[in-house]
């Protein structure tokens, strides 16, 4: 089976590396950016199953405006939101833009991995549908 | 302090007021009263020196027609026909036929020897030569004597002429009735205190006085005081009561005519209308200090409620400030402790994953690290939580409006607790108006606020306890009452009750939010969260939600 592909967005620079050392830990491909403008460049050369986005970045690039060039770039990529609780409002905005779900900081792994899981899952059921329906195209 | 400036305040009112509606009133009163009996004097006074000058010129009168019947006598008669004593007889019946009141007439040649006599005494051998008044009648030709006994030891007086007939001088005197010339002067005896007398210049009685005294006694009068013509003067009489005295001189200052007055008696009217103005005035003095007293008291009263209500409201005013203030604190600090609790979650989760590492599960303190790692965990978890309660419910705050009806949600909150309770044999009871609108509020909130101090309220009562739940109706508000029976809240904590992180209960057991959460929560729905509490007898919270009608749908 493929790997996971994961990309960790947060300007925290100490839970940015801690979180991706125990993705990969988790044997998930992870990579890591400290800002929105990094993560579009990295999401430009790499696929990614999923992206988990700190909506609350002061500084630079913020998380809705990264979320949406995100879905122009890989739109099956799913995101998951971290948030702060005085942005749960952005957070459901997100939502409505196409994220898969939002956590509320500070996180317990366990529970990212749940999160990571199921949009795996919802990854790869849209990605097995679009392979059928090219299939099915090629067929015609 | 306060009651004293309260008082001082009230006092000065009093003070002011009353200086500025009696001093006017009294000194009105004061000038009507003296100007009154200024007036009512002058008016006495003018009565009794009219009375006075009357009755003297009444007694002058009766002296002149005397003295003219006397001269008209002498003067057409000569000293032959006078001496013939028949004759003398018959002209003093003439005389006395239309009130002569002479008492008996003589003639007197010029040594001094009575020469014929008509009346009732034997007095004809006597001379006059001696006598002062011999003298002076031959000397100014009409002569009016003082009261004297005389001879005949009864008082009398006389009126003698002298008639210069060729080489003849002779006297023709008459004695005057003593009875009918005091007539005269007594008839000014008037009023109960009244007297009218005459008195001579060395102020003997010349007329019978209504009290005090005898004719030819000594009077308490003392002439020389009255000036000329007729004079006022007062005097206390003998009874010691003050004496009114008019007094008008008579037959050339011989004579003083007086009348005189107890002033009491006069006055009498006088001092009932100065009685009734006292009295009116002094009414009028009590009316103003009563209705002082009381308007002022009414008014400190309103001003000490305006002032207690004003206090209250700006307590409430600063409670909510301060925690409105302290609660945008918290949510910054609690904001900025979810960064660092984020990173510290996940080193310690790395921490974990390492020491699953086989070089770590070969260490001796691989337990040690464990359970170390667990505990900043679990404290983390804590914080966490901490952090959560704060910024969830500022995050829920916007109030969700909906139809609520109170009384469900309460006794849906017991429900929730009801285990609780029992198992702490704590009893809860309700009584809940069965008149309450369904209103437009928050359900959630409202339930959250009733859980917090029906919780609060077991917590604060430990064990075995009874906890009332009572709702009411008033005009625009519905009012929820949580009652316990437990230890109450001291009054120094009742202040610092509703800040968040304030807690009364043992370390780790309560977070210090549930009342600050309840606060801003009743707030935020328009309402308003109170407490009373002594401590010994219990605490009871009022929870007051304004009635919102729903809209209608």
């Amino acid at each position: 089976m493929e790997k996971f592909k994961v990309l960790v967005v947060d300007d925290e620079q100490d839970f940015l590396e801690t979180l991706v050392n125990r993705l990969k830990k988790r044997d998930i491909d992870t990579l890591g950016a400290a800002s929105g403008e990094e993560a579009l460049k990295i999401m430009k050369d790499n696929l990614f199953d999923a992206v988990v986005l700190d909506i609350k970045m002061p500084g630079g690039m913020d998380g809705i405006e990264t979320l949406r060039e995100m879905k122009k770039i890989q739109p099956l990529a799913e995101i998951v939101l971290l948030t702060g609780h005085g942005s749960v409002e952005t957070s459901i905005e997100g939502l409505k833009l196409g994220a898969f779900d939002y956590l509320l900081k500070p996180i317990k792994l366990e529970e990212l991995l749940v999160k990571l899981s199921l949009a795996f899952e919802k990854k790869d059921l849209h990605s097995h549908k679009i392979r059928n329906l090219k299939i099915k195209e090629l067929l015609r | 302090m306060k009651n004293t400036l309260y008082s001082s305040l009230r006092r000065k009112i009093i003070l002011l007021t009353l200086i500025v509606s009696l001093a006017p009133l009294i000194l009105l009163g004061a000038t009507i009263y003296y100007q009154f009996e200024k007036m009512y004097r002058e008016k006495i006074e003018e009565q009794i020196k009219y009375r006075s000058q009357a009755q003297a010129e009444a007694v002058d009168r009766f002296l002149k027609t005397r003295m003219a019947i006397l001269g008209a006598m002498a003067d057409t008669h000569s000293f032959w026909q006078m001496t013939d004593e028949n004759y003398l007889s018959q002209l003093f019946q003439i005389m006395n036929l239309r009130q002569g009141n002479f008492v008996d007439l003589g003639v007197i040649d010029n040594v001094g020897q009575h020469r014929a006599y008509v009346g009732p005494y034997d007095i004809k051998k006597f001379n006059y030569f001696h006598e002062p008044w011999f003298d002076e009648v031959m000397s100014k030709g009409i002569y009016i004597s003082n009261v004297y006994t005389g001879y005949r030891k009864l008082p009398h007086f006389i009126i003698a002429v002298r008639r210069q007939e060729n080489q003849q001088t002779w006297i023709l005197r008459a004695t005057i009735d003593p009875e009918v010339f005091g007539e005269i002067v007594r008839s000014a005896q008037v009023g109960k205190t009244g007297d009218a007398y005459i008195v001579n210049s060395e102020g003997v009685y010349q007329t019978l006085p209504r009290f005090d005294g005898e004719i030819l006694s000594k009077s308490l009068i003392q002439p020389s005081l009255f000036g000329s013509g007729t004079a006022v003067l007062s005097a206390d009489g003998k009874s010691g009561r003050r004496l009114l005295y008019a007094g008008s001189w008579l037959k050339n200052n011989k004579w003083l005519l007086v009348i005189s007055q107890e002033v009491s008696d006069e006055m009498e009217n006088l001092f009932e209308t100065q009685y009734m103005e006292i009295f009116i005035v002094l009414s009028g003095v009590l009316a103003i200090i009563l209705t002082t007293v009381l308007t002022t008291r009414m008014t400190i009263n309103r001003l000490i409620a305006n002032d207690a209500r004003m206090n209250e409201l700006n307590a409430q005013l600063m409670q909510s400030d301060k925690l409105a203030a302290l609660g945008k604190m918290a949510a910054g600090v609690a904001h900025e402790i979810n960064n660092p609790l984020a990173v510290i979650l996940q080193k310690t989760g790395w921490m974990e994953d390492l020491l699953l590492e086989e070089d770590f599960q070969a260490s001796d303190n691989l337990n040690e690290f464990k359970s170390s790692i667990r505990k900043i965990e679990e404290h983390v978890e804590r914080a966490r939580k901490v952090v959560h309660n704060m910024l969830g419910y500022a995050r829920k705050m916007e109030p969700h409006l909906e139809d609520v009806d109170i009384n469900d949600t309460i006794n849906q909150t017991i429900s929730l607790l009801e285990n609780y309770a029992r198992n702490n044999n704590i009893d809860i009871q309700t009584d809940l108006s069965s008149r309450l609108p369904i209103i437009a509020s928050d359900q959630a909130q409202l339930q959250q606020v009733f859980l917090n101090l029906i919780s609060n309220a077991i917590d604060a009562i430990g064990k075995d306890g009874l906890i009332e739940v009572i709702s009411r109706i008033s005009d625009d508000q519905v009012t929820v009452s949580i009652k316990d029976d437990g230890p109450g809240i001291p009054e120094d904590k009742q202040k610092r009750i509703f800040d968040p992180f304030f807690t009364t209960k043992e370390a780790g057991k309560g977070t210090g939010l549930g009342l600050w959460v309840s606060y801003s929560i009743v707030e935020k729905l328009g309402g308003r969260i109170g407490l009373k509490s002594e401590v010994g007898k219990g605490a009871t919270f009022t929870v007051e939600i304004p009635i919102t009608t729903p809209e209608k749908k």
